[in-house]
């Protein structure tokens, strides 16, 4: 913009509206998007913009420091941070990597003591952290941890024994020390203001007289996610104690003794008048599934991911809930199971389907493209999938994508490596041209099965909308990664492992880079001097290279490339090298 | 599955050919990529290291038509850790164990059936099962009266050789302790407590 524009556009910002009243209407804005646009206006947009903000994402801990953001954002409760690269969730990233929270939480205690909420996504996290955490502020509310590691149980009983404050408790999928179930007891007698806690993943016994006390004094409490030692006898205890719950995650959902309990946990369930969100049933059997039936009238997510539902039951179940729109299961429904999801839940919006036997290539379990085809016939409004299968094919996907255009989220894994078309024996290239050009508003893409270039052509030139794309064993050469990273014009992340491509493909995207959020590629063919070319060329990049034991020098095991305002690391371990 | 062998042999005739010294020495941009990191591929070794020497087993089996034990490549299909230590559990648990076989007698049948106990996951379905097996049908239970309304009562005999009713101990303590089942009929299972 030249300067003179600039000036007519602030002197009319500035003599329409005060700060304190452009503050006023900025605090209204949520979504960090917005935000980032308003602060880009003009100056004193800027400003009013970064004194109004009360929660800050960062969705990448490497590419700011603490410093700058208590710099620019003096009023923040609210911090959501994000860590290691995704693929370290499959080990993918070697332990100590870094994404340490200590700096951060440093900088809170001394810029932010009034903070109330963290959230952290793949950070790692101490005990010694956590008490810190606990002890340095007094206002502290919300905790969430997901993906995360580094800590153990007496971490949480830290928290437990010092937050005063604390409405949430939120531990999900986490690596940690689970040394006991005692943090539970750690919560004062008198302590009441819980809202939200989910321990699902812990696998000790907590105290159940504890819990229950703890449930009966929260009388907030909307959100209860206990772990598999719960008990079905157990669990009608805690539900008539949370009236309000909207979240339930029941445990394992097994029954210890014969005698029967079920006109206890139905008379339970038909109280939860409000639950729109069930999980857990470890261990739900076709016997104890119906005791459910009366609480899943409001359903709108239903997690069974963890229950080996067979397709029988899994029907029965979905007759009673009409208003589903997110539905998590494992691949033991088969392909009959997801034809009662197409028949019985019109408003499905989400469907993920995991599988039970990742490793077993032989078993002829699990579903197929025919489960995922009954599922697109009923299910119009479908919007994002999570599909793990042993075969596909194209004129399936075509198909799919034909009945239901509006997808965001197309996550298909082909489980077995480089997998053909099982019926033509072809790539699998006019499968994911079909979702690109079909589903204009594709944000996420994970593409699987044997792919050529033609595949990448077919994303860069189509994906007008893609941000996320995650490849493996997939692609013939360089100019595939050259395809999209030439289109896509909004990418910003792209996630490549096992890949042909090398350091043309890597330098071609010189000029994407500092408009991506971040780069991963690993086992692929790139070498240190590709990313030394990268790195000279752009500065402003952090780039970093992760060395295995035992491979070549000259090899770029596994390459992380973000844009920062940070600089490098100054954390780095040795197998991280910046280059 | 064998249009996938050929293919495979196709792409990598030039990575898998057998070699002397490190990967990496001579073609790197080649080399590097398969035969470095053969933990990627279906193998039947697990180890991460690879000399070539390997590389020429792999061709070896990759020929043949059934699919050799597939080593894991790392991070792939692309889980999560805690999905997949949810799972395990319940796979040792089933067919991996030898079963746990026990012979159940009925009062009045002319022979006696075996089950395996390692396939139901608590009483309810042992007890469902052993109604069709045997056709009759089992009271309800409670903790006081044992089994009312039948003239049923299902029973085992415990380590120490006493006939216990089945239902009064945890599932996995009567799992463990179970040697034997005996569907008990008439007095001698009313003088288990159950009244009528």
């Amino acid at each position: 913009m030249d300067p003179e524009r600039k000036k007519v556009v602030e002197h009319v910002a500035v003599s329409t509206f005060p700060d304190e009243v452009l503050e006023r209407v900025l605090v209204q804005l949520k979504s960090h998007k917005d935000r980032s646009s308003v602060s880009l206006v003009c100056h004193s947009w800027y400003d009013a913009e970064r004194f109004s903000r009360t929660h800050v994402f960062i969705a990448n801990c490497y590419s700011v420091t603490p410093e700058i953001v208590s710099r620019r954002f003096p009023n923040i409760r609210s911090v959501s941070l994000k860590g290691k690269p995704r693929f370290s969730d499959f080990n993918l990233v070697p332990p100590n990597w870094g994404a340490n929270i200590r700096s951060w939480l440093v900088m809170f205690a001394a810029k932010y003591p009034f903070l109330e909420e963290l959230r952290l996504k793949r950070m790692t996290v101490t005990d010694e952290s956590l008490e810190f955490l606990a002890l340095s502020f007094p206002n502290f509310k919300a905790l969430s941890l997901l993906s995360c590691d580094g800590f153990s149980t007496d971490g949480l009983a830290a928290i437990a024994t010092h937050c005063k404050n604390l409405a949430e408790l939120d531990i999900q999928e986490n690596d940690l020390n689970d040394k006991s179930g005692s943090w539970l007891s750690c919560f004062p007698e008198n302590f009441s203001s819980l809202e939200v806690l989910n321990f699902a993943n812990l696998s000790n016994d907590v105290n159940f007289e504890a819990l229950e006390r703890l449930v009966s004094r929260c009388k907030s409490l909307k959100v209860l996610k206990v772990n598999r030692n719960i008990t079905l006898e157990q669990l009608p205890r805690l539900l008539i104690r949370a009236p309000l719950l909207t979240e339930l995650g029941t445990g394992s959902f097994l029954q210890e003794h014969p005698a029967c309990q079920y006109s206890e946990l139905e008379n339970a369930f038909n109280k939860c008048m409000n639950l729109n969100t069930l999980s857990g049933l470890s261990e739900v059997t076709a016997l104890s599934l119906p005791a459910l039936y009366p609480a899943c009238a409001n359903l709108t997510f239903m997690n069974l991911s963890c229950a080996a539902l067979q397709s029988g039951e899994l029907a029965k179940l979905l007759v009673h809930c009409p208003c589903l729109r997110r539905l998590w299961v494992l691949d033991t429904v088969e392909d009959k199971g997801l034809e009662a999801v197409g028949s019985n839940c019109p408003l499905l919006e989400e469907l993920r389907v995991f599988p039970t036997d990742p490793f077993d290539e032989d078993t002829f379990h699990g579903v197929t493209e025919s489960g995922f085809i009954a599922v697109s016939y009923g299910c119009r409004r479908l919007s994002y999938v999570l599909y793990f299968c042993r075969q596909m094919t194209n004129a399936a996907v075509a198909t799919i994508v034909q009945n239901c255009p509006d997808f965001t989220h197309f996550r298909l894994c082909i489980m077995n490596p480089w997998q053909p078309d099982y019926q033509t024996n072809e790539p699998m290239d006019e499968a994911f041209c079909a979702v690109v050009k079909s589903c204009t508003k594709l944000q996420r893409l994970a593409v699987s099965g044997l792919l050529t270039d033609l595949t990448f052509e077919y994303i860069g030139k189509y994906a007008k909308n893609l941000e996320t794309l995650s490849v493996a064993f997939a692609g013939s050469s360089d100019w595939g990664m050259q395809c999209v990273l030439g289109g896509c014009p909004k990418l910003r992340k792209l996630e490549i492992r096992d890949c042909p491509f090398g350091n043309a493909a890597l330098l071609s995207g010189l000029d994407k880079y500092e408009s991506m959020r971040s780069l991963w590629m690993s086992d692929c063919k790139v070498t240190m001097n590709g990313c030394r070319v990268l790195a000279k060329e752009m500065p402003r990049l952090n780039v970093e290279v992760i060395k295995v034991d035992g491979s070549n020098e000259s090899q770029a095991d596994k390459v992380y490339v973000y844009r920062s305002v940070a600089g490098p690391r100054t954390d780095a371990p040795p197998f991280v090298l910046t280059l | 599955m064998e249009s996938k062998v050929a293919y495979d042999n196709d792409l990598n005739l030039k990575a898998t050919e057998l070699r002397l010294g490190l990967p990496g020495t001579d073609d790197r941009e080649e080399q590097a990529l398969f035969s470095a990191r053969n933990n990627k591929r279906p193998l039947p070794d697990t180890s991460k290291e690879c000399g070539s020497k390997k590389n020429s087993d792999a061709q070896h089996v990759d020929n043949e038509t059934a699919p050799p034990a597939k080593a894991q490549i790392v991070g792939w299909p692309p889980i999560r850790s805690y999905r997949k230590n949810n799972l395990q559990p319940k796979k040792s648990d089933q067919a991996e164990a030898a079963g746990i076989y026990l012979k159940v007698s009925m009062d009045g049948a002319p022979y006696l059936r075996k089950i395996d106990l390692g396939i139901y996951k608590g009483y309810p379905e042992l007890l469902k099962a052993l109604e069709s097996m045997f056709k009759f049908t089992i009271g309800e239970y409670s903790e006081r009266e044992g089994y009312k309304g039948s003239e049923y009562a299902p029973t085992y005999e415990d380590k120490d050789g006493d006939w216990m009713l089945v239902g009064d101990v945890p599932w996995d303590m009567f799992m463990s302790s179970c040697k034997r089942l005996r569907i008990m009929k008439g007095s001698e299972a009313r003088g288990l407590g159950c009244g009528v």
